[in-house]
Order: C-alpha cells, then structure tokens, then sequence
C-alpha cells in the first residue's frame, strides 16, 4: 500500500519492456512522471479553489458554492469553462509582446518545483542534489514577470501593484533563504530526499526549538511570497482593483491564479518536507502522510485569509526587515550551538535565547499607539 | 557531450554578440545588459574548460561563483549611476552625455 | 542508449542556438523593455547550459542570482529612467558597421585560434558538488571570499549613497 504507485509505474515499463527497445524505457519513465506531475498539478489547483471558496464560505456563516452538481464538485469544471470562453481583452495601449508572455512564463517555475518535492518513499520525480536551492531559485523568478505584466497592461493601478508586489517579495525571501539554512546545517545535503529521510521516525524537525522557530519563519515568509492575506497588498480587491491581474481577462488571468494556487501548494509541501518530516509517519503509507500534512498546511492558509485583515505596506516591510530577519539571523546561530555541543542541556539553552531573542524582537517593533485625544470645545465648561 | 571546440564557438559568439551590444547600444542601460551577457559568456567558457581539461572542478565553480557575485555588484553601482544622471540630465542616452561640467 | 545521448547531444545543440537568437534580439530589439524580457530568457538559457554541463550548484546560483534578483534591478531600472518617446527612437548609435568589421575579424581571429589549438581532452570529466564547495570556500580560497563579501558591502552602500535623491 505504501509503494502503490512506484509498483504501478515499474508494472507499466515492466510491460513495455518486452516490446520496446532499452533506451524508449526511460524515455517512457521520464513521460509517465512528467504526465503524473501535470495531471495532478492543475487538477489539485482546480480542486483547491472550491475547497478555499467552501472554507471562506463558512468561516463568514454561509455555505460555499453547493449548486453546481453534489457539494459543488463541478464547480472548478464550470470555472474551467467560463475562463476558456471568456473574451480576451487586451487594452489598446498595451505592450502585446510582454502582455502575452507575462501570464505564459509565471506559471513555469509553479510547474518545475513539483519535480523536487517528495510526495512519498521512493516517488520524487528527479532526486537532483540541488533540491531545495532549486525551489529557491525558481521561487525568486517569479518578481520580475509579476512586474512585466504590471508595466506592460500601462495602467496606473497594475503598476503600483506590481511595485508593491516587487518591494513584498524580495523583502520576504531573504527571511525565506535564511530560514531553510538550519536544516541544511543539520542535514548537511541540499537533496529533499536526504533532508526527509533525516528526520526518521518521529523526530521532524519542528520538534526541536529552532525547528519550531524555522518552521514559523519559513510558513510567514512562504504566506508572503505566494501574495496570499494577509500579505496580499499586490492583488488586494478592495483597494487597487486587482492589482497587477488588472487587465487580464479569460485564459490568462485563469494562468495568474493557476500559478498562484500551484505555488500554494508547493510551499506547503516544501514546508512539510523540510520542517514536519515530509512522509514519515508511523502507520499509515508515507504519501497519505504526506497529503495530510500538506493539506493541513493548506487549511492554515485559508483560514488566515477568512480571519485576518490585510497588512499595510510599511506594516508589511517592518515585519519582514525588523522582526524576521534578525530571528533568522539568530535562529542559524542557535542551530549552531545545538549542533556543536552535544550536551542533555541543549533544548533548554536553545529554548531560552529564542525566548530572549523573540521578546526583544517584539518589544523594539512595538506599533506605536498613539494617546486618546481629549477634545475641548469653546462653549463649554 | 558535445566536443569542446564547439562549446568554445558558441562562447566566443556569444561573446561577440555581447561586445557587439556594448558597443552599438545608445542607452546606458542596455550597455549594461550586453555586458552581462559577455560575463555570461566567459562563464560558460570556465565551466566548460574545466570538464574537459585538467583543471579541478572546483577553482573554475569558485571562479565562476566570484564572477557572478562582481557582476551583481557592478550592475547595481553602474544602475545607480544611472539613476543619478537620469535624474540631473533627464536622458540615458550615451551620446547626449557629452559636457564635462554641467 | 547511444540514440538517448543523442537525443541529450540534439537538444544541447539546439538550446545553444535558441541562446545564440536570444542573445542577438537582446542586443539589436528597439523597446529596451522587450530587450530585458530576452536577457531573461538568454541568463535562463544559460544556467540550462550549466546543468548539460554538470556544475548544478552553479546553475540554482546563476537562477537565483541573475535571473532573479540582477533582473529584477535591471527592470527597475529601465522603468524609473524611461521615456515614452522611446520606442521610436534608434537604439543604435552610427558606430554599427565598423563595430561590425571588428566582431566579424576578431571573430574570425578567436575561431582559428580555438580550431587549430592541440587541446588535451582529459577522459576523466569531473564534476563535483555543493559540499567541496563549501569546504573549499572555507579552506584555500578563504580570503578571496572575505574579500568579495567585503566588496558586496561597498557596492551596497555605495549604490544607496549615489542613487539618494539629493534633498
């Protein structure tokens, strides 16, 4: 059960075996990994909007949608179908090259990260040695297109979303890189598959105090790369229209919000993998575990984005340059000190220079509130 | 894979078509760009040098690794320098730059 | 499995001549917009050549680096200094055809330098990974990293002081 699908695959190649020559073997390997990744990635991103669209629903007491066929299960399918018949407006003004290609190039790096995530024991599509470094490049890629396609519809309000967008991005990815640096320091591997395998049994990383401090790191900042509340400033519906998605109409704003629930989702599965242990787990089969955790991730961020309201801008970067960074600064050290001295007494330490490190965080970017204001008026006494 | 002679063609064009660039390009910007590419180009030249000879892989990736980093130095001095003249002269063109006091 | 190589050796053959296009639009497109969208695709291009060549940390590097974050500066920079006459100016200055003659000789000089050289194909390929890496940074190229990191720290506080706005 647990090696369901590695068994299926080697099935298949073990049945084209006998009527192929060797080398259409692995070119029939590669395929079927590439088919599973690409039937699975949109089909998940499809089925994440109703699950996002149900739960918001009820978090604000009313059902989601529930009329298109049982529990609303058709709807991702109506979705599909309105987007694809939409009329693409592109405005007169616009620069038609970057135009296009904005919302054709966004989702490419979404796709590619799926080949480094381990979905369970012996199923990750390439084992490259470069794993997570892999995600992060991609990760960083992203900032410039949301920025062409920003520029290139020449409205005013696209331009200061993708300005912000800009600005909250790559403020949030150095926390991002800094904060993945522990687990390669106690893993010593940049490859997922060695970082999951690390953390056998029941000891996941997050169980450990700069784990959990990692764990909450990496989570913040993965929230605010993907532009999801409240880190959503760059595609905020009540204040800038929709920010840098403007003027996109059918097919390519339906490849925008592809890209961006794909890139939900492999954050959480990043996160999963590197902090909550990937798909170790005790009973159950590893890629069950792996889903459920991931999914766990999921929920966490759509219940931030029914409850919580959206950060101001100079909120946004005095989070991320204030407060996050130096605890990732000092979240390496500690990993460093857990690493080095061996001793019985290194949760305790470890725990309190966090603690210290965090209240000291916390009380210098204190928001400043300021006085009640006590109004006088000229005709009374 | 391929022999090396080929791979050092394709640097040496790749070369070329950057010095082409920050030769012929008005806009200070674009010289940046095509000097880039001619960094590029003598990267791919180390790594490629050092698959094939005798040299460790590892001082041509360090020499590479040194490489890129001096280039994100020079293109964010020499784009600050732009900045700065766009802001006094309001144009970015080279050969619109032409007084030495202004 | 010698046709799957040979399938590797097309596919290389033919992702160095896309770079050569790329590279040719960068230089010679009029929209200077346009012509950052190409040098993306020319630097991706070019970490996708790194990884042919088995030197994968350098690839993620090259991804993270230059297509990343220099490009993200670059667009920056093109949008902060642009005009909206711009795409009906010539981008090229009237140097073109004489800097032509000269690539077309130095050229023709590198590649019969290159053809006629003995060089010494060793058979072992190396390849090595982020963990050397790590060591020899830390080891024997120790100060040149020091040096470079303290040179990452000027250009930084040099690019903030000549890019403030004079009030």
């Amino acid at each position: 059960m647990d090696q369901i699908f590695v068994s299926i695959k080697h099935a298949i190649l073990n049945l084209a075996q006998t009527f192929l020559p060797d080398w259409t073997i692995i070119l029939l390997s590669i395929l079927i990994s590439v088919t599973a990744i690409a039937v699975f990635g949109p089909v998940t991103m499809m089925y994440l909007t109703l699950l996002e669209r149900k739960l918001v629903g009820r978090i604000q007491n009313r059902y989601g949608p529930n009329r298109v066929g049982f529990w609303g299960l058709l709807q991702p399918l109506a979705d599909g179908v309105k987007m694809l018949t939409k009329e693409d407006i592109v405005p007169a003004n616009a620069d038609k090259f970057a135009h296009f290609l904005a919302p054709v190039v966004i989702v490419i790096p979404a796709l590619l990260i799926f080949a480094v995530i381990p979905f369970g024991r012996g199923m990750v599509a390439v084992d490259l040695s470069i794993g997570i470094l892999f995600f992060l490049a991609l990760s960083s890629t992203t900032t410039i297109w949301i920025f062409v396609a920003a520029w290139a519809s020449r409205n005013k309000f696209s331009l200061l979303g993708g300005m912000r967008s800009i600005a909250q991005m790559i403020s949030y990815e150095i926390p991002m890189v800094l904060s993945i640096v522990p687990v390669l320091l106690v893993v010593g591997s940049f490859s997922t598959v060695s970082i999951v395998e690390a953390q056998s049994g029941l000891n996941w990383f997050v169980f450990t105090p700069w784990g959990f401090v990692g764990f909450l790191l990496f989570f913040l900042t993965g929230v605010a790369e993907v532009n999801r509340t409240p880190f959503d400033l760059p595609e905020g519906e009540s204040e800038i229209v929709a920010g840098f998605h403007t003027e996109y109409s059918g097919m390519k704003f339906a490849l925008f919000y592809m890209a961006e629930f794909m890139n939900t989702f492999s954050i959480s599965a990043i996160v999963a993998t590197l902090y909550l242990g990937g798909w170790q787990g005790p009973f159950l089969p590893s890629w069950i575990w792996f889903f459920i955790k991931t999914y766990a991730l999921i929920f966490v961020m759509m219940w931030f984005r029914g409850t919580l309201p959206r950060l101001r801008v100079d909120q946004l970067m005095g989070f991320a340059w204030k407060f996050l960074l130096p605890l990732a600064l000092v979240n390496i050290l500690v990993t460093g000190i857990w690493l080095e001295f061996k001793t019985p007494l290194n949760h305790v330490v470890t725990f309190a220079i966090l603690a210290f490190c965090l209240t000291v965080l916390y009380l210098v970017n204190k928001p400043e509130i300021p006085k009640k204001r006590i109004y006088r008026y000229a005709y009374q006494d | 894979m391929i022999p090396l002679t080929h791979m050092l063609f394709f640097t040496t064009a790749l070369f070329l078509i950057g010095l082409y660039g920050a030769l012929t390009r008005r806009n200070a910007v674009g010289i940046l760009m095509s000097i880039e590419i001619m960094l590029n180009a003598v990267n791919i030249n180390l790594i490629a040098f050092s698959r094939s000879l005798d040299i460790s892989a590892e001082v041509a990736q360090i020499f590479v690794i040194f490489v890129i980093v001096l280039a994100a130095a020079t293109a964010a001095v020499g784009l600050a320098i732009v900045l700065s003249i766009y802001r006094n002269q309001k144009t970015i063109y080279t050969d619109e730059i032409d007084l030495l006091k202004w | 499995m010698t046709l799957f190589g040979s399938i590797g050796t097309i596919s290389l053959y033919g992702i160095l001549f896309a770079l050569l296009i790329t590279a040719i639009l960068t230089v010679t497109v009029r929209n200077l917009f346009h012509s950052a969208i190409f040098l993306a695709f020319t630097l991706l291009g070019v970490s996708i050549v790194y990884f042919f060549l088995r030197a994968e940390f350098i690839a993620g590097v090259q991804i993270l680096l230059y297509a990343g974050a220099i490009m993200t500066l670059v667009i920056f920079a093109i949008m902060l200094t642009s005009r909206i006459s711009d795409p009906s100016v010539s981008q090229s200055n009237h140097q073109r055809f004489p800097v032509l003659i000269l690539i077309v000789l130095l050229g023709s000089f590198l590649i019969l330098a290159i053809a006629k050289t003995p060089w010494q194909i060793s058979t072992s390929l190396k390849t090595t990974n982020a963990i050397e890496l790590g060591k020899a940074l830390m080891g024997e190229f120790v100060f040149p990293f020091e040096l470079v990191s303290i040179v990452l720290l000027i250009a930084l506080v040099g690019a903030v002081v000549v890019a403030r706005s004079d009030r």
